[in-house]
Order: C-alpha cells, then structure tokens, then sequence
C-alpha cells in the first residue's frame, strides 16, 4: 500500500486552478502537427478564389467570364446573377444590415467580391481570376465618414425606399442615407447642464484610427456537401461555430441537423473570425453545385484588405471637473467609420457594442454618449480587435480624457485618477451609462502599480529631462504613460445579449469514464487561448479527477453542445462557469454514490480535493476515480447509472476585469523613434486559473497593444485604395520591437461567477493601448501638448514635435 | 499571392544560365536569394515566364581578399558576410550594414548579388556600393566588363546590366577607413526610412577623405560626391557639418510612402547623416 499522500500533495496532483499547467496544446503546435482549415484535404476537393474590385466605388457593367472558363481545369465562375436565384447573393450581416456576397451592380470598397472562381487547383484558381473581365464604370468616392455624411453620393441605394425616402434602420431612424444609425445612452440634458455649470471643462477629439486584427492564420473554409445523404459539413477558421451553424441554416435552407461546423485549430482571432464572410457562402454554393468539397482560403492581402476591421471612430469628448478635480459630468460623441456595409459583430442591442463602458474606472455621476454610424467607400467590419465590444474605443476615450482634464487642472494625472476612482465600498456599482460593475478595488491597485514603478521619481527624473532638453544637452524627451481601465466582458445574460437573436449563454457537456478520466465538450473554441489546458484545471478542482485525466474538446458541432464560441473575453466568465456548474452536478451525483458506497447518508460525506469523506471520518472515504468505476458497474438504488452532465450557463451580469498600467518610454525628438524603457502591468481578473497563461495573455495583449499604439493602421488614399495592404507596412511586431514586460495582479473575485474568474485574454490590450499612447502624449506635456492621435509612428511623432517648435 | 505559371532552370554553370538569357532576352531572369523576385512574382507584380536559380552555377560564392582588394561572390549571402571575419577586418562596414538588412532569416538567404543588381531603391547594398567607390562585375554573351557601382543605377529597377547579363561579383578595396552604416526604419525587415553609408580618412585631425552616400531617399541610391567634399579639410565644426549635409538635402529626392511625407525624411536622412559622420569620424 502506498504513502497516505497529504491534502496538499492530493491538491498538487490534480493539477487543478492556481497551479502553472504547462499548455497541453503546445506539443503538436510546436512540432508542426497542428490541423488547420488549409491543412484539410478532401477527395476531389476543388479550390476557389475571388475575382475583387480594384476600385472603391463603381458600378459593375458586365462581367465577362468566358475566357476564364475556357482555360482548362477552371470548373465554374459564380458572378451574383448565380446566386440570385438561391437569394444567395445577399447576405445578413451580424449588425442587421446586410452585405453583398457578390457584387450586386456595384461594388462599395477596394477588394469587393465580385465573382469566384472553382478551378481544379489553386494556381489555376489564380490564373482564372486574372481573365475574367470586369467592366467597372467609376464612382465618387468617400473614404471620409464626415464627408459621407454631408455627400450627395448614396452608397447605398438600396436601403432607400420610395421616392428615395430614407426608412428606419436596424437600430431606429436614419439621419441621411450614408447613415446608418443613432444611439444614444445616458441623460444628454442633465450632462449637458453639468458641463454649463462646472468650473472646469476639458474638451478633445479622438480619433482611435482603423486597424485590422491580422491573427497570423488568415480565413478560410473547406465546404463539402455530401448530395446522397444531404449533408453539409463545413470546416472553417470560426471563432463561433454553432452561430455559424445556424446562419447556414437560416440562409441556405438547409435544416441544421444536416450541417456539421467544425473548427478545428485555429491560429489566432482576435475578432477577425467572429463574422461570416463572401468566401463561406460561395463555398458552400459551390460545393452544393458541384458536389465535391471547395476550399477557399484568403491570402495576407486579401485578409488586411476585406476581412473584418476594427476600430475606426471619430470620438469627441467633454469631460468637467470641480477646481479640485472632482470629475462631475462626461458627454460623447462617436462618428464610427463602418465602411460600406454595417457587418459589426455586436449584440444585437448594441449597435456600438459597449461603447457606453467609456466612464471607465471613474465614479462620474452624469453622463451621455452618442454614436453615428456612417457608410463609407471601405471594407466593412468594426469587430472587437481583442477586446469586448468596443471596449478598447472606450477605455482610450476615457483614458485621453483624464489626461487632456490634467493638464486643464494642472493635476498630476495619477491623483486625478486616485480621487475620482469608484470606491471599494461602492460596488457593485451603477454606472451613469446603465452598467452594474460587479467589483472592483482600484485604489489598492493603482498604488500597487505607483509603488512597484517609483512613481515619485520617474516624475522627478523626467522634469529634470525636461530642463535638460530646453538647455540643448538632450535631444531626448521622456513620458510616463498611465492607465487605470476597467472592461466589461462575458457577454452576456440573456436577457440583454443575443447575436442574431441567438442569446449569449454558453455550455460544457461532462462525461466521467468509467476508469475515472473524462473527456468535456464547449460551446467555445479556442484559437490560441489553451482552453484544453485551463478548463481541464477548472474540472480537476470541481470534480476532483486530474486534469491531465481530462479531454477538452470543441468546435464540432456534431458532438460539442450549443454555445456562443469565443471573444470578447466570454470563454472563461461564461463558458468557465457552465464548466464550474456542470462539475458541481458531476459532484452532486457522485456525493450519493459515495454515501451509498460507504453506508451513510448522503449529508454525512463531504468532497475533499479528490474524494468523498465521511463528516468526522476522514479516514473512510471513496475517491472519484472509485465513484466513477462504481457508477458504471454498480446497481445502485435510485441512482441511474453512469456519471455525465450537461450545463447551460447564462451569466447573472458581465464580468468587470481591471488593471493599472505604466509605460516609461523615451522618445528621440529628431527622428520621432520610440525606446520603451519598461512596462508595468497590473492585472485583477478576478480568480486566476493559470498564471502562466495569463502572463502569456498579457504579453500577447500588450504587443497587439504596441502595434495598434506606434503604427498599426489600416490607411486609404484618397481614391479608397488600401495603403497598408502587406506586412511590410502593416506593422505586426516582432521579438525586436517588444520590450520586456513586467507582470503583477491583484485579485478581485467575481460575486456573481462561480468560481471568481472575470477573464484575462483581452485586458492587456484594452489597457495596453492608452498607456502606450498615453506615454507618448506624456513626453511632449511639458511643451503644451495637449492630445496628438496614433498611432505614434515614427513621422507622427516628428510631426508633433515640429509642430510645438522643437526641431529649432 | 500566386505567381503565374513559369519555367524553372537550374543550369550548373555560366554558359547554360547565359543560354537560356540570349534565347529568352527580358522573358528571363536569374534569381539568386529571391527575396526581392519571388514576392514581386508572387504578387504578380513581375512576370518572369523563365526563372534561371543560380544557386548551382560554380564560382559564385564566396570572399576574397588579396593585397587590400575585396572580391565577393555575388551568391554570398548577408549572413557570410556578417560572420567572415577577415571581411569584418577588412571593411567592417560591411558586417554594419548587413546586421541592418531584413532579419536573421532573411539574411541566410538574401545575397550580395541579387541586393544590388535588382535595383530596388529599398536594397541596402547598392548605396554602400556606392560609398565604397565598388566595381560590379558583369558577364554577358560577349565576356565579362566592369561598372562602377557609382554609374550603375538608373532608375527604380533599371540598372546598367544588359537582358543578357549576369552579375557575378562586386570587388571594392579595403576602406581603411572610419566607417558607419546608419539607418532609421519602422521595424525589423522594413526598408529604410533614411539611411546613410560614410567612410572618412583622417589626417592629423583634419577630415582628408570622405565618402557619402545615402538609401532609400530618391529611386537609385544617391552617391553625394558634394557633401563628402563639403568636409574635406575640415575639422568637422558646425559649418562643415551643415554644408556637407545642405549637399546631401541638394542630392536626394524623396517620396511620399506609408514611412512619412518628403519633409519628414529629408530631416530623417539629415539626423541620420549627422549621426553617420560623427561615428565615422569617432571611428576614423
């Protein structure tokens, strides 16, 4: 017989929540033996590709695929006069729009879809899209939504109604026809007062600028329909696979048990797959034509170009203060750029997702936020770059917006932060904007963060670097970049939450083996986020098997129960939570198999860390593994057999992640070339599962957050054509530009979660952005800056140096 | 990112590549690293119906270095330049430069051959040819000349080397020399934003030589015979300095791209120039 083990040797064997579990997924990524969706090959399989509008704004005149369909082993072209006839040619979008799958008459943005072509191989795909002829005729352009909205050019025609009268839009009524909707939240009269008779107002405008989420493996799918048996199985690079699932339903008539969705890996999100592209459904025609499978996978080009962006709102803020800095009343308006079609992936109730998250960690008692969408020569998108609906846009507003009410107050911008921060004592905490904030402890935090970075004399340091500058002995200024943030994730309770009416529960489905290892199905998907290794480390703590006992499984939707998918930080507060609740039924099940194992009523045993004891009697006890073996083979009375559960879990409220951040950057004034010097990160998710991953979270966030803060951008030219089209000019950084991180936490649990957790994936980077930002602003305070917009590459930079006069 | 259909040589010597050159005239092209032609190929930006891969053709590899004269092969990749340690003695310039070129992956494949012959006003090499006064060597139906890598460049992608030649090797003499190789860029693997390649000689604390020239900044590198003159004989005091630079701004011709407008770089390409001159001059 063995050892008796001690309680805390049993907990370590587990590998449960809190320990450092090394990434299980990690073997076969590193040896190269991930599965991805062009890792796929199917008997027969035929290859699409698209035939895109080199122009921003045209009418198509004809199309001319003859010469295409000449060339040998080009199999069909699909033009929108195909599709029309299946009412494929248009699409729903995610935001209640809808979108062209094909280009009906015209096209709206540089790289619209405008035929697709099924060849033998891909190369001969490539060689097909170069000979169709397309016979564009020229439109005017509008690449500026302000522009937009004041144009005679309608975009689109076909939301107009009769006699050109504009009807109402998904979200209400439309202001012009390149608009797309108002909303409105919070009291614009009471703020309006607020800021009329407050001693101090700071007013600025923001402009967080177009970006796209560029996850290294670019979309795709491989449709394959199987015409004697009827069914659709579509493997694809979907963050949401049972949403996608329905979508196909719902658009392509097909009835849902007959579509299998499967995700399989998945190298990186970020927003970018959450939505439903042209390339899905003209696969899907075409194997339904054709009835072999077509693969369609989307190059880096066609990826930055086409495929969701993010971001692109024109943000003007007014924010006002008693003479103390006590912040009174914050009024907002966006103008968000969604490009020719409104496909932001948001609940349906939430046109500009959680925008209204923008009063931040701050106790501002008065507020109004109002979003215009507007319609404009670009591709369509607005999804959440690594982050919560829009929650980035928001925690750079508010962030800027403390900074700009600093310097107005002559305030040290930390202790602004400090006196206007939601107390401890105040949560859970209704926000002016109609949020719960479930909880938080920011002052602990925020002095945490000044502590660990001697806050005290960074400032020191850097006024001295500011008389040495004006005395000419460096040509180098220095910022101190702060951020408090507070996201808003977990989307969400049913009651508020719904894509496509679908509402935004999510689910684990448990089945205990009859040896005592398991194997757990989700309603998520993970892309990168190691959900086979956390959500095992969540089971092994519930239920008391290790996780190393366990399979995590997802992203098929034959076998995997309904859910939502994964973004917007929802997997942990929504799916970790179902994962939590079904481990408890598992446990509840097992507590009477083991009081019947050991003759005792079910209240006289209770769980410790891997087993049932009996109350006062530790020494009699049954393990799970025993209670599992007992439930297959066992007859006991008044207890099924077997051992599986299922759980929907749809979250009370959302989660309210924290973090305090600092960014210490020195900036060369000549050349505008940025030196992080160090970054401090401050992270409150609540419970931590894994706190190696959440360190890789945080890096991972903090880079994405460098890239978007110094240079990432999606930029057109006049003519709507894209500028930043290959990665040598959309900035993805390397090892070379990240500098080291510093990682700290506190720990907040969630009241409401079961287990405590709030999610971690995305607040590096909601948090991440400002404070970069922050940093560079910072540097140029002392010299009258007041707000100069990303990102902060290199000629920016210089620009806003030359213009406060510091190039002599 | 598919390239169109081409044909695929592979010859082992110099004879076969220039064969399949007279017989194809500008239908062909030799490819050497591929990091410049391959992407323009696969973007469709360059069709290359016969692509000639050099890299089984002897005698194009390696470095020499006899009685101070410096021969590279033009199949030398960054990364032998960057670890042959008599080269890094000779003219430590160009170790430099190279660790400045793209990144480690690149610069196993990326040759000295193909950076300078392509033509490609971002390439690194051809402005540091330049300022090492270099000679390419070209060989053609008709035998081998040399050009000076000063008279070498054209225009974006068009050079002095002929549809039917092919560039085997640059030779240069040692500098002995100070020396800098400065560049500003985005990000790793991105061209320069502005970058400048010095040599100065220096003869009892007087500047007696120097050599100038910058990248990136107008469609062929820009060799500033003037701004190298500006400071001979000085010092290097505030005047000559400005004078060598004002020569510099008189020289280039920058564009407008995503790395700023042509008054930002015109001030980037004269910060760089000014930290060049001043490490070649610490060096010298």
């Amino acid at each position: 017989m063995n050892k008796e083990l001690t309680r805390e040797e049993r907990t370590d064997a587990l590998g449960g929540m809190g320990c450092k579990r090394k990434r299980v997924e990690d073997a076969r990524f590193t040896q190269g033996k991930g599965n991805y969706v062009d890792d796929i090959q199917l008997p027969g399989m035929l290859q699409g590709d698209f035939v895109r509008s080199p122009y921003a704004h045209a009418r198509v005149k004809s199309i001319d695929s003859s010469a295409a369909m000449a060339l040998d082993g080009v199999i069909a072209v699909l033009t929108a006069e195909d599709l029309a006839p299946l009412g494929l040619h248009w699409m729903p979008t995610l935001a209640g729009d809808k979108q062209m799958v094909l280009a009906d008459g015209k096209v709206l943005f540089q790289g619209q879809e405008v035929a697709f072509v099924v060849a033998k191989d891909r190369y001969i795909a490539a060689d097909a899209v170069e000979l169709v002829e397309v016979d564009y005729e020229e439109l005017p352009v509008l690449t500026d939504p302000f522009a937009a909205m004041e144009s005679d050019v309608v975009l689109r025609e076909d939301l107009l109604g009769d006699g050109g009268s504009l009807p109402d839009g998904a979200h209400g009524p439309r202001k012009h026809p390149n608009h797309i909707f108002t909303w409105e939240v919070g009291e614009k009269d009471a703020t309006e007062q607020v800021l009329d008779e407050a001693d101090v107002v700071a007013e600025e405008t923001v402009y967080y600028h177009r970006t796209h989420p560029c996850p290294l493996e670019t979309c795709g799918c491989v449709a394959s329909m199987d015409k004697v048996n009827g069914k659709l199985t579509l493997h694809g690079t979907f963050q949401a696979p049972h949403a996608i699932r329905t979508v196909v339903s719902l658009i392509s008539g097909i009835e849902e048990h007959n579509i299998r969705v499967i995700s399989p890996d998945i190298g990186g999100g970020f927003g970018n797959k959450v939505g439903a592209y042209p390339g899905y459904v003209c696969s899907v025609v075409a194997s339904i034509v054709t009835g072999v499978p077509v693969k369609w996978v989307e190059d880096r080009m066609e990826n930055l170009m086409t495929t969701a962006f993010a971001r692109d709102y024109h943000m003007t803020g007014k924010i006002s203060a008693t003479k103390e800095g006590k912040i009174t009343g914050l009024h907002c308006h966006v103008t968000a750029d969604h490009g020719g079609f409104d496909a932001c992936a948001d609940p349906t109730k939430f046109p500009a997702g959680f925008m209204n998250i923008c009063t931040g960690s701050y106790d501002i008692p008065t507020a109004y936020l109002a979003v215009d969408g507007v319609y404009t020569n670009k591709a369509p998108g607005g999804v959440s770059y690594r982050c919560s609906f829009r929650v980035t846009e928001a925690a750079y507003f508010i962030e800027r917006m403390v900074e700009v009410l600093a310097i107005e107050l002559s305030m040290d911008a930390a202790e602004l932060r400090r006196i206007n921060f939601i107390k401890k004592e105040q949560f859970p905490y209704q926000s002016a904007l109609g949020w719960e904030y479930d909880s938080g402890d920011y002052h602990t935090a925020w002095d945490k963060a000044l502590k660990a970075v001697d806050y005290d004399g960074l400032r020191a340091e850097q006024a001295q670097r500011v008389e040495e500058f004006k005395a000419g002995k460096t040509r180098k200024l220095m910022g101190v970049g702060l951020t408090h943030f507070t996201e808003i994730v977990g989307a969400g309770p049913v009651k508020n939450c719904d894509i496509l009416g679908l509402g935004m529960f999510d689910s684990c489905e448990i089945r205990i083996h009859p040896t005592g290892s398991a194997i757990a199905r989700l309603g998520t998907i993970s892309q990168g986020q190691g959900h086979a290794t956390t959500f095992a480390q969540i089971l092994a703590t519930e239920i008391g098997l290790p996780a190393d006992s366990i399979t995590i499984e997802e992203g098929d939707t034959d076998t995997a129960p309904y859910g939502l998918g994964t973004y917007g930080s929802r997997s942990t507060p929504v799916a970790g939570a179902a994962t939590a609740m079904a481990g408890r039924k598992i446990r509840a099940k097992a507590q009477m198999i083991a009081a019947y194992l050991l003759e005792v009523h079910d209240d006289d045993v209770e769980f410790d860390v891997d087993r049932f004891v009996i109350k006062g009697a530790p020494e009699k006890f049954k393990t799970m593994k025993e209670i599992a073996f007992a439930a297959y083979n066992q007859a006991i009375p008044g207890i099924e057999p077997g051992l599986e559960a299922v759980s929907y879990y749809d979250p009370p409220n959302m989660t309210y992640p924290f973090g305090a951040y600092v960014c210490v950057m020195d900036i060369d004034v000549d050349t505008g070339v940025t030196d992080i010097r160090r970054f401090y990160a401050l992270d409150d998710c609540g419970t931590r599962i894994n706190p190696m991953i959440i360190e890789g979270q945080v890096h991972g966030g903090l880079t994405e957050a460098l890239a978007v803060a110094l240079g990432q951008e999606i930029a057109y030219d006049d003519m709507g054509n894209v500028k930043t089209g290959t990665l040598m000019d959309f900035f993805l950084p390397t090892a070379w530009e990240v500098p080291n991180y510093e990682t700290d936490h506190t720990v907040t649990p969630s009241p409401h979660h079961p287990i405590g957790a709030k999610g971690v994936g995305e607040s590096p980077h909601v948090g991440g952005v400002p404070c970069f930002s922050n940093a560079v602003n910072d540097a140029f305070r002392a010299f009258g800056l007041r707000h100069t917009n990303m990102p902060h590459d290199h000629w920016r930079i210089w620009k806003t140096a030359n213009d406060l006069g510091l190039h002599g | 990112m598919i390239p169109a259909a081409f044909e695929y040589y592979r010859p082992k010597d110099m004879a076969g590549v220039l064969s399949v050159l007279e017989e194809h005239g500008d239908d062909a092209r030799v490819v050497a690293g591929g990091h410049s032609l391959i992407p323009m190929m696969k973007l469709r930006m360059a069709e290359v119906p016969h692509l000639i891969d050099l890299q089984d053709v002897a005698g194009l590899t390696g470095i020499s270095i006899d009685a101070g004269r410096i021969r590279i092969g033009a199949m030398t990749t960054q990364h032998e330049i960057i670890n042959h340690a008599g080269l890094t003695d000779a003219a430590p310039i160009m170790r430099e430069a190279s660790l400045q070129i793209a990144d480690p992956q690149v610069r196993y494949m990326g040759t000295v051959g193909g950076n300078v012959a392509n033509g490609d006003p971002g390439n690194d090499m051809p402005g540091l040819m330049q300022c090492l006064d270099a000679t390419f060597i070209l060989v053609g139906p008709d035998g081998e000349r040399s050009v000076a890598a000063r008279d070498f460049y054209e225009a974006a992608y068009m050079t002095d080397r002929a549809d039917d030649e092919v560039l085997t090797a640059v030779e240069f003499a040692a500098p002995n020399a100070g020396y800098a190789y400065e560049k500003q860029k985005r990000k790793i693997g991105d061209y320069a934003t502005a970058a400048a390649a010095v040599l100065i000689t220096k003869e009892g604390g007087a500047c007696a030589s120097a050599s100038i020239a910058m990248t990136n900044l107008s469609d062929t590198p820009v060799y500033s015979a003037d701004a190298g003159a500006a400071l001979v004989g000085s010092s290097l005091d505030d005047a000559s300095m400005k004078a060598a630079v004002d020569a510099m701004l008189g020289d280039i011709d920058p564009t407008e791209d995503n790395r700023g407008p042509v008054e930002f770089k015109r001030h980037a390409a004269s910060v760089i120039l000014r930290r060049a001159i001043e490490n070649a001059w610490d060096r010298a």
